[in-house]
């Protein structure tokens, strides 16, 4: 379980350019929830799964995980339980490293990185394994350089880095908005089956609404860092993306988007 | 002939430490000036160790150690203290001037008549006399071989991924739950205690030192990794440290052509300066440091507008 309490977090604080971004913002996250958040641009969806990775500081409130408190913890700390993939396909992976050695790097994450042999042979066949499940081929292309493969590609290999050792918590940051809306399709379908198979609390923001609606279950429709929306159960699942489609576009003009 | 060795001599000894500006400018895309004051301090503390006629040996270790500690020093006041790469490099070199002179307790330090690891009982033993003017450049090719070796073997460790990671893409390695600013300040050290390596050597070739010695040695180290890996590219079953390397020898090669073509000693600086320029120009790695990370930025925003346009 993961819970942010009476969190509050100010940009530009003490200007005249202070903006309030979260006041007393609270939210709880139960084991095994798949959460998808919708939101309009600014409106606090990025900065909430930077609270929750240590990646930014809040002003005040306290961040909780499974009962400890994790407010001060260092970001590179709090990530031993926690996946993340961004929206930019280049943030998950090593542009410069093959295939093979950025999976050795995943496969490696929470043991010491110490003198031992980069690439462990023995390994090689459970990789191509699990890079088969993509249908990208890439399993024939350990030796190529990831900075070579499309966005796709690269996607679909940091999803498959993010989750290979055992996580308790994965985020996804707008993962599918920079891929072709075919490839897109082939990452969710991707996302829900690891999720599923690995029974990972996941926590994904989106933008695109059909997925929102489509995936998980539980939805958070963020606004001016609250959540005008917070639906699971038998509720979430009679959402239609219609019915979010409206509360959006009601949101939207009330703030003159 | 004597052209030749010289050449190889010193190729050799300036490409241990263009394999520790590799670590710092390639990997880790730091540019590290701390070199320019870690090459004279291992300069330093071989003459002053030699003078005192300790064992030649001894040398290597006490400078890649003492090396190591410089970059640990450049790499906290980058990591704990956030001062920007190239000044913390600018801050250590500088601090080191006075260092340097305090190790060799003046400007000017000869050893010509000490015992070093090319000139001393045993080796004068096993080398016969035919061969003595080889000696010191078989010597400074095991002792590069043995550097590049190990270098290689580290590169390919798990903690040698990690210092990869972290040039190639800083985000994965705090993903995978690994400070980013520890690893940042190993690659400094390793980087470091072989440029200072380096220094040792040459101090023993050169038999003196000096404190000007250090001035120029970045623009030397990166000419030679710029020359090895802009040249070498193409042949991939070879080595990018073995490229450095022979990069480090063709840069000194061109240097000693540029003086047997008329121009004088009190040149060189100027005639490194216009070769590192020259290079860079040709090599066309002049934005090394924002390479790339902008372009797919600008990639990737372009891609969702058109993806959001469509829904």
């Amino acid at each position: 379980m993961l819970e942010l309490r009476n969190v509050s977090k100010y940009y530009n604080a003490g200007t005249v350019n202070e903006m309030c971004l979260f006041r007393n913002f609270n939210l709880s996250i139960e084991d095994g929830e798949f959460i998808s958040v919708v939101g309009s641009n600014g409106s606090g969806k990025t900065s909430m799964l930077n609270i929750i990775c240590g990646s930014i500081e809040v002003d005040s409130g306290s961040i909780w995980l499974q009962d400890s408190e994790i407010t001060n913890v260092k970001e590179y700390k709090r990530l031993e339980k926690i996946g993340r993939v961004f929206q930019n396909p280049a943030m998950g992976t090593c542009p410069n490293m093959t295939i093979l050695e950025n999976m050795s790097i995943a496969d490696n994450k929470g043991r010491p990185y110490n003198l031992g042999r980069g690439i462990s042979k023995k390994r090689n066949a459970h990789y191509q394994s699990l890079l088969s499940q993509l249908n990208l081929g890439l399993e024939d292309k350990l030796q190529v350089k990831v900075g070579s493969l499309s966005g796709g590609q690269r996607q679909a290999l940091a999803l498959l880095m993010s989750t290979m050792t055992k996580i308790d918590f994965l985020i996804l940051d707008e993962h599918t908005a920079a891929l072709d809306p075919k490839t897109a399709e082939i990452i969710m379908e991707l996302t829900d089956k690891l999720v599923t198979e690995k029974k990972l609390t996941t926590i994904m923001v989106t933008h695109n609404l059909r997925y929102a609606v489509e995936y998980g279950n539980r939805l958070i429709m963020m606004h001016e860092g609250k959540a005008i929306l917070d639906k699971k159960g038998k509720e979430r699942d009679s959402l239609k993306v219609d019915d979010v489609l409206d509360i959006f576009n009601d949101i939207s003009i009330e703030s003159g988007n | 002939m004597t052209l030749v060795l010289s050449v190889l001599e010193q190729g050799m000894i300036y490409a241990i430490m263009a394999l520790g500006l590799y670590i710092t400018y390639k990997i880790l895309d730091f540019p590290d000036l701390t070199v320019d004051g870690s090459f004279p301090m291992g300069v330093a503390i071989t003459a002053l160790m030699i003078s005192k006629d300790m064992n030649p040996l001894l040398t290597l270790p006490v400078s890649f150690l003492l090396g190591a500690l410089v970059g640990i020093c450049t790499g906290l006041i980058h990591v704990k203290l956030k001062v920007r790469d190239l000044l913390s490099g600018i801050i250590m070199m500088t601090a080191l001037y006075t260092v340097n002179l305090r190790i060799a307790g003046r400007a000017n330090l000869p050893i010509y008549n000490n015992t070093t690891i090319f000139d001393n009982d045993f080796v004068n033993a096993v080398v016969p006399e035919s061969l003595s003017r080889f000696k010191t450049v078989l010597i400074i090719l095991i002792i590069t071989l043995i550097v590049k070796y190990i270098l290689d073997w580290y590169l390919h460790t798990r903690s040698g991924y990690i210092l990869r990671a972290v040039g190639d893409n800083e985000a994965i390695v705090t993903a995978m739950a690994v400070d980013k600013g520890k690893i940042k300040i190993i690659g400094l050290a390793i980087a470091n205690g072989l440029v200072s390596l380096s220094g040792c050597v040459f101090a023993q070739q050169q038999r003196f030192f000096d404190i000007s010695m250090g001035t120029g040695t970045m623009v030397i180290g990166l000419a030679s990794v710029i020359i090895g890996t802009s040249l070498f590219k193409k042949i991939t079953v070879m080595r990018v440290t073995s490229s450095v390397i022979v990069g480090s020898i063709i840069y000194k090669a061109c240097v000693a052509i540029a003086i047997k073509f008329g121009f004088g000693s009190t040149d060189l600086k100027f005639i490194t300066a216009a070769l590192f320029l020259f290079i860079l120009v040709i090599g066309k790695e002049r934005n090394h440091k924002v390479k790339e990370k902008p372009e797919q930025a600008v990639k990737a925003e372009a891609q969702q507008e058109k993806n959001s346009g469509r829904r």
